[in-house]
């Protein structure tokens, strides 16, 4: 497998078409064929392209309007819609799976948002870039400034990504709104995942970003 | 004194316009006595003819059938010359050749709706009871009774499901609410700039607007054709307040601003200085040669009414419960009449019925008429969903 075939996110290489992003495929692989999901920030749909190929009925919510098109000439069916402001108007258990894809981190509000994608979904899969990065706090340790890297090539000044967060950082949020843990696994640099079974706190370190499956705990 | 110039008269007669009422330039069905159309309000309508345009070929399968509905004051002339205004057909944007409705690819039909003025049965035809024209004693009728008027024209045609419902603002709603009543006849639904029910500040503006009718002399009581005239002063004032809710601030600002109207300076006078003031008079002096005014009261009623959501004990979801329909929900950023709001509400409603729903509001200050104008950006959507939509149904051709 080259570099350019699983190359994960910026939206590259996503235009090849037969491979999917090797993030998606681990999605993929922890939701259970035949279940409904709802991918909140479905891009140009690829997520949900792979899904269905799967016998799973998607649906998709995505801000941009040419996102939309994108997904709208695909067959997807897809809304117009903000991950802050929309999924509150979703019912309680309307779908299997909810999955947050490199989002959580560019919401106002992550904490409601992971909220309400338990409370529409049975189960959530949230994936996001992983601040505690070894590169990352090399940036931040060494150059002195805030980190850049090929998947986030955007200024602190322009970014749309305004909750940064480490791994650790997100255990302890689902943690402390009794989330529970399904699953945990760390992406390198390309989107695969690390082979090594390691604890999470070492993911923190190595892993380029971090893709969880979560449920509702106890408490909730 | 102050001048002041009235509304012209129009400059069509009032047979002419009668003559579409009764003898349409398009296609008729007629329905006897033997099928008689079953009104909300407990009246069985009968006789009762619909006047409709088709374009393209019906495929062997019969699965290529496209329906449109037209809006308030739009009729089934869709893509072709108006037999009364010889104006091109109102949607010729989204309907012809290398269009997304191509007749070469799909088989569309366009109805003039119950109780209009094109050749539909409505207030305008002559009521077969007493030789005279309907006027007010035509029952009130719903976007239910149009909607069953056009499934019964469906089944003349032979057609069992649709591939497509499509329309805008009340053709929105008439789309809306063919998926509620035959949601296994409609394969695909483009609804536009519509909602599940209308506002109280909709309402009252029609209210306005059938005030302006009925205060007019000429009106007598819906009676006027009886007396060979018609309140064209009236329909006409209904129609330019209409008409500011169709466009929005920045699209008047940016066609008209403040600027005069063949003159540089005021009149001190009630005249048209404006070019504003001018536009909006053309629009109603145009408007009232095609249009009838008591057909204007009836469809505007019609629009009042509507409300899927109580016909459904209250729960808009419930009207949609296990529909396989696939939707595609489109607003527009300006539209103020049929705000982008309304459209989420169905959007969520759809999405709690785990129906099939794509939605995307187009950025434009055109307002809610942005749906019949040059809009690339819903061509764009309206063309892809309709393209996968054919392909799910089985449709070959490249635009099919």
């Amino acid at each position: 497998m080259s570099v350019q075939e699983v190359l994960p996110l910026g939206g590259l290489a996503t235009e090849q078409a037969g491979h999917f992003r090797a993030d998606h495929l681990l999605v993929a692989e922890m939701v259970k064929p035949g279940s409904r999901v709802l991918d909140v920030g479905c891009g140009e749909g690829d997520l949900l392209q792979l899904l269905e190929t799967r016998g799973i009925d998607g649906r998709g919510i995505e801000l941009s309007r040419e996102g939309v098109n994108r997904c709208v000439a695909k067959g997807l069916a897809v809304v117009q819609g903000d991950a802050d402001t929309d999924l509150v108007n979703y019912p309680d258990d309307a779908f299997d799976y909810v999955i947050l894809s490199q989002t959580l981190q560019a919401t106002r509000q992550p904490k409601v948002v992971l909220e309400n994608l338990l409370r529409i979904g049975h189960r959530a899969i949230v994936s996001f870039p992983n601040f505690g990065f070894w590169k990352m706090r090399l940036q931040l340790l060494i150059g002195g400034h805030m980190p850049r890297t090929e998947n986030l090539p955007a200024t602190w000044y322009d970014t749309a990504n305004i909750h940064f967060c480490t791994i650790k950082d997100f255990v302890e949020l689902c943690d402390a709104i009794h989330v529970k843990m399904e699953r945990a696994e760390a992406l390198d640099l390309y989107g695969r995942p690390l082979r090594l079974r390691l604890p999470w706190w070492v993911w923190n370190m190595f892993g380029e970003q971090g893709v969880f499956l979560l449920s509702r705990g106890q408490g909730k | 004194m102050v001048g002041v110039k009235a509304i012209p008269s129009p400059a069509i007669s009032a047979d002419d316009r009668s003559h579409e009422v009764d003898h349409p330039s398009s296609e008729v069905a007629h329905f006897g006595a033997d099928q008689p159309l079953r009104l909300d309000c407990g009246v069985d309508l009968t006789p009762f003819q619909i006047a409709y345009q088709t374009y393209g070929e019906l495929n062997a399968a019969r699965s290529n059938a496209v329906l449109i509905c037209h809006a308030l004051t739009g009729d089934q002339h869709v893509a072709n010359v108006h037999p009364v205004t010889g104006k091109s057909g109102w949607w010729e944007t989204l309907v012809g050749p290398g269009r997304p409705l191509d007749p070469q690819h799909y088989f569309i039909i366009c109805a003039n709706v119950i109780g209009g003025c094109m050749g539909s049965t409505g207030p305008a035809s002559i009521n077969p009871a007493t030789g005279k024209v309907w006027g007010l004693d035509f029952p009130v009728i719903t976007i239910p009774d149009m909607v069953r008027a056009q499934a019964m024209l469906i089944d003349r045609l032979g057609i069992d499901t649709l591939f497509a419902v499509v329309g805008g603002s009340m053709g929105g709603m008439q789309v809306l609410q063919w998926t509620a009543a035959y949601p296994k006849r409609v394969f695909s639904a483009l609804a536009i700039a519509c909602a599940t029910r209308h506002s109280a500040q909709n309402i009252a503006f029609h209210e306005l607007g059938r005030q302006a009718v009925m205060a007019d002399p000429d009106w007598r009581n819906g009676g006027y054709a009886d007396h060979g005239i018609h309140p064209h002063r009236g329909l006409a004032v209904a129609r330019m307040a209409a008409h500011i809710t169709y466009l929005s601030d920045a699209a008047l600002h940016r066609k008209f601003g403040r600027r005069m109207q063949d003159r540089e300076l005021p009149t001190f006078s009630f005249d048209a200085d404006f070019q504003v003031e001018s536009y909006l008079r053309y629009q109603g002096s145009s408007f009232v040669e095609r249009f009838d005014a008591n057909s204007y009261l009836y469809l505007t009623r019609a629009m009042d009414y509507f409300d899927i959501a109580a016909d459904h004990g209250g729960a808009l979801a419930k009207a949609f419960a296990g529909i396989q329909t696939r939707f595609c929900v489109v607003s527009f950023t300006s539209d103020w009449l049929f705000p982008t709001s309304e459209s989420r509400a169905l959007v969520h409603a759809l999405n709690a019925s785990s129906a099939r729903v794509s939605f995307a509001e187009i950025e434009t200050d055109r307002g809610h008429d942005a749906f019949l104008l040059d809009v690339p950006e819903f061509f764009d959507i309206s063309r892809a969903f309709l393209q996968s939509a054919g392909k799910a149904r089985g449709l070959t051709g490249k635009d099919g």
